[in-house]
C-alpha cells in the first residue's frame, strides 16, 4: 500500500495505491488520523489505483468518518474501480458516502 | 465427479501468515483456470475468514494454534476450500446479518466480513469435529459480486 496526500485549496486529496487489508489498514487509518490531527477537515479519497479493500479497510474508513463528523468535516471518494467498487456497493458504503467518478468531479463539489 | 489431488498448507494463526495463506488458495484457483476478478473475490473471502481465526480463535490461549487449509477441485468449475482451526468454537453461519443501510453514526463493521464471505462463496458448511472448527467453502468460477 502506498499513500500520497496533496493539499488542494481547503481540502486534502489522499491517493491510495495497492491494497487496504488487515495488514495495511492500521497504517492507512493512522495516516488519516494524522491529517485530521493537523487540522484537515475535508478529505477526498482518490481510490483510482486501489485494487483491493477488505472489511478491515472499511472499518478504518468508518472510524475516520466518525472522527470527522463532530468537527463538521467531509469525506468524499473518487475513482473506485472493479473489486473496490463491488465492496462499496455490497457493504452499503456506496449509499452512505458521496462517491464521484473522478477526483476532479469530487473537487468541483467543494 | 472427477476429484483431483488435495493441496494443503498448515501455518500458525498469525497475521504475518495471512498473505501466505491467501496466496496459496489464490494459486489453487488460478491453477484451475479461475479469472482474475473471481480470484480477487476469493482472496477477500479468505482474508475475512482467516482474520477472524487469527484474531479470535486462540485468543483465550497462551499460545496461538494453527490454521490448516486444503484445496481440492470438485467438478469442472468448482474449488472446495477447507479451513480448519482447533480454537474456540465458531460457526459463522450462525452470525447475525449486518445492517448495510445504517447511517454513519450507527454503522457497525462487525459482521461485514462474514457477510462478504456469504456473498462470495457458492457454498459454506461448518462442522465442529474433535475439538476443531471445520469450514468448507465452495467457489465456482463465475464471479458473484460484479453488478
Amino acid at each position: 500500500m502506498e499513500i500520497n496526500s496533496e493539499k488542494i485549496r481547503n481540502c486534502v486529496v489522499v491517493s491510495v495505491k495497492g491494497k487496504i487489508d488487515a495488514v495495511t489498514s492500521p497504517d492507512f487509518e493512522k495516516s488519516l488520523s494524522e491529517l485530521i490531527g493537523k487540522g484537515e477537515k475535508i478529505i477526498v479519497m482518490d481510490l483510482g489505483s486501489l485494487e483491493y479493500i477488505s472489511s478491515a479497510g472499511l472499518r478504518s474508513i468508518l472510524a475516520t468518518a466518525k472522527h470527522l463528523k463532530p468537527i463538521d468535516g467531509k469525506l468524499l471518494f473518487a475513482g473506485l474501480q472493479g473489486p473496490v467498487k463491488d465492496v462499496f456497493r455490497i457493504s452499503g458504503f456506496a449509499s452512505i458516502f458521496q462517491i464521484f467518478d473522478s477526483r476532479d468531479e469530487a473537487l468541483q463539489q467543494l | 465427479m472427477r476429484t483431483s489431488a488435495v493441496k494443503s498448507l498448515i501455518l500458525p494463526a498469525k497475521i504475518e501468515n495471512l498473505h501466505g495463506c491467501i496466496d496459496f488458495v489464490a494459486a489453487c484457483a488460478a491453477g484451475q483456470g479461475f479469472g482474475k476478478r473471481r480470484i480477487s473475490e476469493i482472496r477477500l473471502a479468505l482474508e475475512e475468514v482467516l482474520v477472524n481465526i487469527i484474531n479470535y480463535a486462540y485468543s483465550d490461549r497462551p499460545e496461538t494454534g494453527d490454521i490448516e487449509i486444503a484445496c481440492r477441485q470438485t467438478g469442472e468449475n468448482a474449488l472446495e476450500i477447507e479451513i480448519i482451526d482447533s480454537g474456540a468454537p465458531f460457526d459463522m453461519l450462525a452470525s447475525k446479518e449486518p445492517d448495510t443501510e445504517a447511517e454513519i453514526p450507527d454503522r457497525q463493521i462487525g459482521g461485514l466480513g462474514i457477510f462478504f464471505v456469504k456473498q462470495i462463496m457458492n457454498g459454506i458448511r461448518y462442522a465442529r469435529e474433535g475439538g476443531r472448527n471445520k469450514l468448507t467453502l465452495t467457489a465456482e468460477s463465475a464471479g458473484q459480486l460484479s453488478a
